[in-house]
């Protein structure tokens, strides 16, 4: 399986990724390498197999609705890259 | 050639749960920003979800009322996208396996009955809050609070089975009103807790293949619902007028432009890579617990307006107006329980009460005035103790004071004259000094005595059992021109 130029680029957009030319063709060739190798698993008959999501043998875990204490805000901002008063600050987003 | 107007919506409605849907942190609205986080609603590394059992009840209730199927198997998918948002860069849905599908809600359009078809019912996270422009005061910056972020959310995607600005209407207030029969959700739309999305697209007449849609967002009232959908309808049918097409794309209705416009040009159309949630197990809905929340399910509000129609003999205005919202129906039976007319509780639940609470900007559970009071009143009324004038005013006091009937009509001296000798006196002193009516009535002008019982009336300000000052008014009268 090939994968274009242009797969990686929207790839890397979905991504948020800006990607340098030279970029582009080796991880290109990369996922190309990597989808070859899975393709393998296509040789097993799957036909009668149920899909799976989860490797362990449970269901059902739930909690009950009770409140628990949050995160002090001076906390909650302390990873913040850029904070304004008790927001996270970002650039902006819409026009 | 004739367009007929296709409507499809997705309604997104929080749950009011007390926790977020995966962990522990309040819900409630209009906290201090990010004051309602921890490190699994903030997308930390390491944490792991725990799904809230109240939810996934909460959501049941919807898709129960709204007469799903249930799923007996769900899981969970993450939706991938990249937005501030979002802390994890996914939110939690349910994509492949929704938990409930295939579903209806009954609406009433001119007498006749319209089914709405749902196609499911999915549960899923809700994201932060951004905020923009003047709301920040920054020109270069948005500001991100995620006390929103994780409060449970489902969301209701119908089929596109609407066909008029009416059936939209009616299709969000019924829903609405289950919502709220249910408890789980508050519809407060201004607080963001009920937003709907509308899917519309415009055919001609006749023609069942569907248009091209457009995905209208940012619609914060039932009315800019209705407003931008009038708009869209406009535009798109000019455009196929004019044998152009109508782009398919998202876009946003600007309230203070009155008009929709594009939310983001030509990009992409969203990819969003659905896999599924590996740090959630599958959910299996035990028949047993379905029962149960079967069971406990409240009278909805379109089986209780026919039931008290039926029951009460109301018309049906009526019962659609006392059954809007449950605590309102409540107020209403519990009176008719103590005072078995059911149209005259109707009419002074509807005018006096509705009236006198909305003057006063208050909810009916907030209401001063109690059924138990009102029931008092109407008994004073059919017993002829006071007059329905009067009642009006025994109405006024106790909704203010919050006193009983019989205490506010003995407090203020309301009690209604129907003592006959009492009122015979006063009943002589009126036609003692008005000579010039009793003339006129005796001479044929019948409408004369309408002054008369007026007089008397002021006299006894208000007082006097009006069938009793007539029939001695009459008495009097012909006895006199008799002689």
């Amino acid at each position: 399986m090939k994968i274009s130029k242009k797969d990686v680029e929207h790839v890397a957009k979905l991504a948020r990724l800006r990607l340098a030319e030279e970029e582009k063709e080796k991880f290109g060739k990369q996922l190309s390498e990597i989808l070859e190798y899975v393709k393998k698993l296509n040789e097993l008959d799957t036909e009668k197999v149920e899909p799976t999501s989860h490797v362990v043998p449970l269901k059902n875990v739930m909690r009950e609705d009770e409140v628990r204490p949050s995160l002090p805000v001076e906390d909650v901002l302390r990873n913040a890259p850029v904070r304004e008063g008790k927001y996270f600050k970002v650039p902006k987003i819409i026009q | 050639m004739n367009y007929q107007l296709v409507v499809g919506l997705e309604v997104h409605a929080e749950l009011s749960t007390g926790s977020k849907v995966f962990c522990g942190c309040p819900t409630r609205f209009g906290g201090e920003p990010n004051s309602q986080t921890c490190p699994v609603c903030l997308g930390l590394p390491g944490v792991l979800p725990v799904l809230n059992k109240k939810v996934v009840e909460y959501a049941i209730r919807a898709a129960l009322a709204m007469n799903c199927e249930i799923s007996r198997h769900s899981r969970f998918d993450r939706k991938n996208y990249y937005y501030p948002d979002l802390p994890k860069n996914y939110q939690i849905s349910q994509n492949y396996l929704p938990f409930a599908y295939n579903g209806h809600l009954n609406i009433s359009i001119k007498g006749a009955v319209k089914r709405i078809d749902i196609d499911n019912i999915h549960l899923e996270e809700d994201a932060g809050k951004n905020l923009h422009g003047e709301d920040t005061g920054l020109a270069e910056d948005s500001l991100v609070d995620f006390n929103r972020a994780g409060v449970p959310l489902i969301e209701i995607v119908t089929r596109p089975d609407m066909h008029s600005l009416e059936e939209v209407e009616k299709f969000m207030t019924n829903l609405r009103d289950v919502l709220l029969y249910l408890g789980i959700c508050d519809c407060r739309m201004e607080e963001g807790s009920l937003r709907f999305e509308a899917n519309i697209s415009m055919r001609p007449e006749g023609e069942s293949r569907l248009g091209n849609r457009v995905e209208m967002k940012n619609l914060n009232s039932f009315k800019m619902v209705l407003k931008a959908l009038e708009y869209e309808m406009g535009r798109q049918e000019n455009l196929l007028r004019e044998g152009k097409t109508v782009q398919p794309e998202t876009m946003l209705w600007d309230e203070a432009k009155g008009m929709t416009s594009a939310m983001r040009g030509k990009e992409e159309a969203p990819d969003y890579r659905y896999f599924p949630e590996p740090d959630l197990v599958p959910l299996v809905i035990d028949p047993e617990w379905l029962k149960e929340i079967k069971e406990s399910l409240p009278e909805l509000p379109q089986a209780r307006e026919m039931r008290l129609m039926k029951e009460y003999g109301i018309p049906e205005y009526d019962s659609a107006v006392l059954t809007a919202n449950r605590p309102l129906a409540d107020f209403y039976e519990e009176t008719v329980r103590l005072f078995p007319n059911g149209k005259m509780v109707s009419n002074w639940v509807m005018v006096e009460l509705l009236g006198r609470l909305k003057e006063r900007n208050l909810k009916i559970e907030d209401s001063p005035l109690r059924p138990s009071h009102l029931a008092e009143m109407l008994t004073l009324i059919k017993d002829g103790l006071i007059s329905g004038k009067i009642a009006k005013d025994v109405f006024t006091e106790m909704f203010t004071s919050g006193k009983g009937a019989r205490i506010v009509v003995e407090e203020k001296g309301w009690a209604q004259i129907s003592d006959e000798s009492q009122m015979k006196e006063i009943v002589e002193e009126v036609i003692r000094e008005n000579p010039k009516s009793v003339e006129d009535f005796q001479g044929g002008k019948k409408k004369a005595i309408t002054f008369l019982v007026g007089q008397v009336m002021k006299e006894t300000r208000g007082k006097a059992n009006p069938q009793l000052v007539n029939k001695l008014l009459r008495e009097k009268l012909q006895i006199k021109s008799k002689m």
